[in-house]
């Protein structure tokens, strides 16, 4: 049977799947349980699966995620979501100094198999709040796992394996293309590996490393530089932590060249850790310096200005050109 | 009764034993045969002397930073006796009386406060949750694991515990609420020991009693006196069988006070009058339990100076056991942060050992 789906509907259907087959897995947040949450991801699993494994919580983050550590430790597998990434900070005491580290704290005596799903980024016209990237601040704790998809195959399949992973995730959906486009995926279960990042196109003269939403704005950049001849490997990282350095760091020694993609903010972003390893790891094959595309180091900006702010197909095209040349 | 008796607004203290240790609510004391009695009374003289050795091997250099637990026995004892085995214990980092009665073995608590991580790993069947050091964010853990008791139909109590200070938490706030609404077998025991680091419990809120936030949450809440330790047993008691039967969450204020410092780099002095900590004293809640248990014949000199002599004796040998013993291993630091250590945690292990053995 076809199954053709979109990313939040593979999001949904890997909650479906997954709690079909494993008991202990609860979904719990903020409008998750009778209304299906607000971008509709979790539509029909209280139906499915009853008050008691997917509920409505008073609105509260820190409770939302502090409550799934306690869950954890008692044996549970919470799947929480948190409304919007831009409200996620009100947990950001809970996620960082217990989900990422109880294990170590206990020497692995509790552990927390638990995912904390929340859609980002822009581009949806929205309020205050709505538009954010922070995935770097995730990425720079250790002990949290970040987790970007920018397919329905990759969504469905990572967060599979988020749910399954014995190590606390953060799961981070990319709302601008939540329903951008459909894909014949399996309807039956199956998992990507976390931590493996993936070659979306192959080409001989730069490697441009990327993730979620940008992933889409990096293929129509590659159209139009092929025009001109030249030929982008694109790298979707899929998982920012812990990082699949040894994907682009062979693709950057095949290239000589590397632009790196993101939504956030230039300063301190996921980018500038991706031009360190680079630096580190091949720079006797770089021909050109690794640059950059990003957000400004701005607020992000109300829907009047945020086509200025998220990096054009356009801006990447010239980028790329610009380190083809050097 | 209890609960009824003593309305947690205004400041009626739910107490057994008054100051000399006389009964008097006959009809609340504990059915405790005088072994349990003499148990009881041996961990509050244990968590007494873990202090007092602490406090004065960080004088002597031979441990660090410590936060002493004197003059709060009776409220960790008391309470934590309440537990069944398979009950959770969530403690803020001032709970030593109840470690002690969860069984948490003595190596390990000086493994934490010696500064290894160790000393978190309990031991199988011992359900307490490591130290939390932000304050209040571990009644989040104690709320989730009741809610998840629940789920999974099991009939499991959580106690937690959170100092005054951390009443003015939004963790606070927001853990109590869930537990409420989701009637959570959770009891939430504040150990109001007047200050938090410096700040007096008048300056930490404008409520009247710190029991009467129960109201707001729309969950039972009892004000108790937290040096009597009968009191603070058959309040705990009460709160834990109504959270079994599936009745929610209870909030029980103990009423003590810190007659040390916050920690050993703390100085009193600096906010708080001598005479004050005199007063409190004479309240000390070994000297109270101890006039109860000497009028009862239970209790004899010759058994207290025994009993301190062992313990003394005990403490001694098991810090020595770990004091030239408890140096982290360089893997541990990185091992433990995902069942499977990612790439760049195994590079940066091994550079670092690379470095040390002279490779570069
Ligand atoms: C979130 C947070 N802020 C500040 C501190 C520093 N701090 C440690 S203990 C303490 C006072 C706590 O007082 P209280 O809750 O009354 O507990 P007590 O120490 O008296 O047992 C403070 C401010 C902390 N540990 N966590």
């Amino acid at each position: 049977m076809a199954n053709k789906l979109n990313i939040v509907e593979a999001v949904n259907q890997a909650l479906m799947n997954e709690m079909e087959k494993d008991e202990t897995i609860v979904v719990y947040g903020e409008d998750v349980g009778v209304e299906g949450g607000v971008f509709r991801a979790t539509v029909n699993l209280q139906k499915k699966f009853g008050k008691d494994r997917v509920f409505d919580t008073p609105l509260a983050e820190s409770a939302i995620v502090g409550t799934a550590v306690g869950m954890a430790i008692n044996g549970l597998k919470p799947v929480v979501e948190l409304q919007f990434m831009g409200f996620s900070y009100p947990a950001f005491n809970q996620i960082i100094s217990h989900v990422a580290r109880m294990r170590n704290r206990s020497r692995g005596r509790y552990t927390l198999p638990m995912v904390i799903r929340a859609p980002y980024g822009g581009g949806i016209r929205a309020l205050e709040h709505h538009s954010e990237s922070t995935e770097a601040l995730y990425a720079h704790i250790p002990g949290l796992k970040v987790v970007i998809p920018s397919t329905p195959y990759d969504t469905k399949g990572l967060l599979i394996a988020a749910i399954r992973d014995p190590d606390p995730v953060i799961f981070l959906e990319p709302k601008r293309i939540y329903r951008a486009f459909r894909q014949e995926i399996p309807e039956e279960t199956y998992e990507l590996p976390i931590g493996k990042a993936k070659v979306v196109e192959e080409g001989e003269d730069i490697t441009v490393i990327t993730w979620g939403a940008m992933v889409r704005d990096v293929q129509k950049a590659s159209e139009m530089v092929k025009e001109k001849g030249i030929y982008p490997e694109i790298i979707d990282l899929r998982t920012i932590s812990p990082m699949d350095r040894e994907t682009f760091i062979e693709s950057v020694k095949k290239t000589g060249r590397a632009v790196i993609v993101h939504e956030a903010p230039k300063t301190l972003g996921v980018g500038a850790e991706i031009v360190a390893i680079i630096n580190e790891k091949a720079f006797l094959y770089l021909e050109a310096p690794p640059t950059r595309v990003t957000g400004f180091d701005t607020t992000f900006p109300l829907p009047r200005g945020e086509k200025h702010y998220i990096p054009s197909p356009e801006r990447i095209a010239k980028t790329i050109e610009d380190v083809v040349k050097f | 009764m209890r609960f009824e008796d003593c309305n947690p607004i205004g400041d009626k203290h739910y107490r057994i034993l008054d100051f000399e240790g006389n009964v008097i609510r006959e009809e609340d004391i504990p059915s405790f045969s005088d072994e349990e009695l003499l148990y009881l009374y041996w961990t509050m003289l244990f968590s007494r002397t873990i202090d007092e050795k602490n406090i004065s091997y960080q004088r002597q250099g031979r441990m660090l930073t410590y936060a002493p637990n004197i003059g709060q026995e009776a409220t960790q004892v008391g309470s934590a006796y309440a537990m069944e085995k398979n009950d959770w214990l969530v403690p803020s980092y001032r709970e030593l009386g109840a470690w002690l009665i969860k069984g948490v073995p003595l190596k390990n608590i000086f493994l934490y406060w010696y500064g290894n991580e160790w000393g978190s790993h309990m031991p199988e069947g011992v359900r307490v949750l490591p130290i939390s050091v932000p304050i209040a964010s571990q009644l989040q853990h104690a709320t989730g694991i009741g809610m998840a008791n629940n789920i999974k139909g099991e009939k499991n109590v959580v106690v937690t515990y959170v100092g005054d200070g951390g009443t003015s938490q939004g963790d606070f706030h927001e853990a109590l609420n869930f537990a409420a609404v989701f009637k959570a077998p959770v009891v939430f025991i504040i150990q109001n020991n007047q200050y938090a680091i410096s700040l007096p419990r008048k300056v930490q809120t404008a409520s009247e009693t710190l029991a009467q936030k129960a109201i707001a949450y729309g969950m039972p809440g009892i004000l108790v006196d937290g040096n009597d330790i009968f009191a603070m047993y058959s309040a705990t008691k009460e709160a834990i069988e109504r959270a079994r039967e599936g009745g929610g969450p209870t909030l029980i204020e103990a009423y003590t006070y810190r007659l040390g410092a916050h920690t050993t780099s703390d100085d009193p002095t600096k906010y708080r009058e001598d005479e004050e900590v005199e007063k409190w004293k004479e309240k000390d809640p070994i000297l109270r339990f101890k006039k109860y248990l000497k009028n009862k014949g239970i209790l004899t000199e010759e058994w207290e100076e025994n009993t301190k002599k062992e313990l003394e004796k005990e403490v001694t040998s098991t810090f020595e056991e770990i004091e030239n013993k408890s140096d982290t291993l360089i893997e541990d630091i990185f091992k433990y942060h995902y069942e499977t250590m990612p790439p760049h945690l195994e590079e940066q292990l091994e550079d670092y050992k690379s470095f040390l053995e002279g490779g570069r």
